[in-house]
């Protein structure tokens, strides 16, 4: 019960989460651009970007270089909850914070989202995974960098359905990333033909035995299991169905959003075999290598993924909308900035060529991915094979389909 | 196939399974709290944290040195229980004389001291750990597939619970003990050294937590976060078991295994607030516990 642990640390020490950012005297405020990296730094999905992604957003502040205004990173941790999230985006922008980025946890993102377009602030998020992100919730203020719910079922659902899993049954999160999740594999489902036999919602995040949600998921004699849920959850449900043998009954488990940490968590005995979408994988192409040996003195005995290098590219593609439209013209409105970055095409190692929609969705390629068999991995780190690659203007939902208010029909 | 109030009966039956497998967890935990609750009247929060080090010194053992699970069964506890005869001696025996609230504190600050330097260390996603060669497998039960480390984790749990209550409720060193509580300066004058029993029952409560923690780690994966997932859950069973009482911390401890394992059935949403639920109206009817003494 992690929540309620923390949830009496919030009350004790609420005021003091937030860092206090340095203060800066009035003429170095007005040419410092400052960036603020909001993610979960402490629970289930750590690992995904956390610390990692801080540093990834560094390392582009840092290859971006001096264009005659300062750049400061700064973080927090939002504890996946929706209200603390929101009162440190909300404290971070009223003390001049230009950026927020990052946001995992699809109701934290959401939140913060709200108190962007109030602000007038520029807001990219790369962590969370609605689709509702760029579409009935979609603003002038916000970019979504990376996956959402709709690319992922697109992907790895329609992969698993062309595949013959035509029965599903969903073990979904019970929250807003879980519901968007499991709407939008449902869709696709739906639309080839498939069946959705069931569903059922754990809380989150105070589960940490899956069993019972496996067991009822077999009994519906379903030929796939949706894992409408991420991070340590979806490592835990994958190794409690080994446990159970779910697998070797022929049962097939659709892993919808998983990262290459959870992978190395698992361990490739576990998890060979798995299908999963991820935009980015270091072992990619040249530029992914390469990028990847950049980043590697700040990331240990890591390796980036989808969600922490998203940091990266995001933050590089801010800078540049920052340099061409100058230091003021980018602190005075938020959409202005936003717009900017909508206008200029983005290029970086991490993605390659890509562009933002004008409902704020960031376009690039979605890759499908199967894990390697143990015999298959030549060096650490080495897990995927790639499968099947949708091209960036395929991989999301058509701009009509969203029901954005920004889209002119 | 027959239907129990709309489930069909083996779903049924094998959830009712898979909540004695949680129960045991619940149950060997909460037995730990309350033995140290009992002797030492602190509420240990840090019980979370040293369950999770538990599985982390069976992971060690294996990846660092290649000592494989049985002998991690023997050896993390031990480790544990040391590291909590230090904490003992070097902080919890100064607050004795205060209330319960410093123990408390002190232990919760301990707890997530302990877990952000494992984070730190570790991350946050787990680390693999597999599970032993003999006890893989599973059973078919005809109403279900029965991993068999799973049941051995249920005849471990209760072995571990009824040795622990013999010992307190049945041998002479049991009997110094529950004496102890009762009034301390008594025992001390009849030559018995209470300082160091109860130095050694706090160890003994550790190593506990320390074996929950080795048996869980081949089937949750070894996380920082694993203890706190579960000790809010423990510290309602004992309150509902009776603060202190062991039998009432075993016995509860299973039975709200098997009530939040029938949650996850019919109403998997409430799954994390039934046993809060049953906590509320148990203080309400009993405000000393089931099987406490007011």
């Amino acid at each position: 019960m992690t929540a309620t642990r923390r949830s009496l640390l919030a009350a004790s020490v609420g005021a003091t989460l937030v860092p206090a950012l340095p203060r800066l005297t009035r003429a170095q405020a007005a040419n410092t651009i400052r960036i603020g990296v909001l993610n979960d730094q402490s629970g289930t999905y750590r690992d995904i970007s956390g610390p990692y992604g801080v540093e990834c957003a560094r390392q582009a502040v840092q290859e971006f270089g001096n264009k005659g205004f300062a750049v400061e990173v700064t973080f927090a941790d939002h504890q996946n909850k929706p209200d603390v999230g929101a009162n440190i985006a909300r404290q971070w922008y009223d003390q001049g914070v230009d950026l927020i980025i990052d946001v995992p946890t699809s109701s934290v993102g959401l939140a913060v989202n709200q108190v962007a377009r109030e602000k007038n602030k520029a807001y990219i998020n790369c962590g969370a995974a609605t689709s509702d992100l760029t579409g009935s919730q979609c603003s002038p203020n916000t970019v979504h960098w990376m996956y959402d719910t709709y690319m992922l079922a697109k992907s790895t659902g329609g992969a698993m359905v062309k595949a013959g899993g035509d029965s599903w049954y969903f073990i979904t999160a019970d929250y807003a990333f879980g519901h968007a999740l499991e709407r939008d594999t449902t869709a696709f489902i739906n639309a080839a033909g498939g069946k959705v036999l069931g569903s059922v919602k754990y809380p989150f995040p105070a589960t940490t035995d899956f069993s019972s949600f496996l067991l009822q998921a077999q009994s519906s004699r379903a030929k796939v299991i949706g894992l409408a849920n991420a991070g340590a959850d979806t490592i835990n449900s994958i190794k409690q169905a080994a446990e159970f043998g779910l697998m070797r009954r022929g049962v097939k488990l659709a892993a919808l959003l998983m990262f290459l940490p959870d992978v190395h968590a698992l361990g490739l005995q576990t998890a060979q075999g798995l299908v999963l979408t991820e935009s980015f994988y270091w072992d990619l192409n040249d530029r992914t290598r390469a990028i990847t040996q950049r980043l590697q003195p700040r990331l240990r005995d890591q390796k980036p993924n989808m969600s922490s290098i998203a940091d990266y590219s995001a933050t590089l593609h801010f800078l540049k909308a920052v340099a061409d439209m100058g230091v003021p013209a980018a602190k005075a409105s938020g959409i202005e900035l936003v717009n900017r970055m909508k206008a200029m095409p983005c290029d970086d190692d991490a993605f390659g060529p890509g562009r933002i929609r004008e409902d704020g969705r960031k376009l690039c390629p979605s890759y499908l991915f199967e894990v390697k068999k143990p015999e298959e991995s030549r060096a650490p780190w080495d897990y995927y094979k790639l499968v099947q690659t949708t091209p960036a203007e395929e991989a999301y939902r058509p701009l009509n389909e969203g029901g954005c208010p920004l889209v002119r029909s | 196939m027959d239907d129990i109030f709309g489930i069909p009966a083996p779903l049924l039956f094998g959830q009712l399974l898979l909540g004695l497998i949680n129960g045991a967890f619940y149950a060997m935990l909460s037995l730990g709290l309350a033995v140290i609750f009992g002797l030492l009247n602190i509420v240990n929060m840090a019980h979370g944290a040293q369950f999770m080090m538990g599985a982390f010194a069976a992971w060690m053992l294996l990846a660092w040195f290649g000592i494989g699970y049985w002998w991690a069964l023997l050896l993390a506890p031990i480790i544990i229980a040391i590291t909590g005869i230090i904490l003992e001696r070097l902080l919890i025996s100064r607050l004795y004389k205060l209330d319960h609230l410093y123990g408390l504190l002190l232990t919760f600050g301990l707890a997530l001291i302990i877990e952000g330097v494992f984070r730190n260390e570790f991350g946050s996603s787990g680390l693999p750990y597999r599970i032993p060669d003999a006890l893989s497998g599973a059973w078919d039960l005809g109403f279900m597939f029965m991993p068999v480390y799973r049941g051995w984790v249920v005849i471990a749990a209760l072995v571990l619970c009824l040795a622990t209550w013999l010992i307190i409720e049945k041998t002479r060193l049991g009997a110094y003990l529950r004496a102890a509580t009762e009034n301390a300066a008594l025992v001390q004058a009849f030559g018995v050294n209470v300082p160091r029993m109860v130095t050694l029952t706090y160890g003994f409560g550790v190593a506990l937590a320390a074996v929950g923690g080795v048996l869980a780690a081949p089937i949750y994966s070894v996380n920082p976060q694993m203890g706190s997932n579960l000790i809010i859950v423990v510290f309602a069973t004992v309150v509902i078991g009776g603060m202190g009482s062991i039998l009432g911390a075993i016995l509860t401890g299973f039975t709200l295994g098997v009530v939040e394992g029938l949650t996850k059935v019919f109403w998997p949403e409430a799954s994390a607030t039934v046993i809060f639920v049953i906590m509320a109206i148990v203080l309400l009817a009993r405000p000393a516990g089931l099987f406490g003494r007011a």
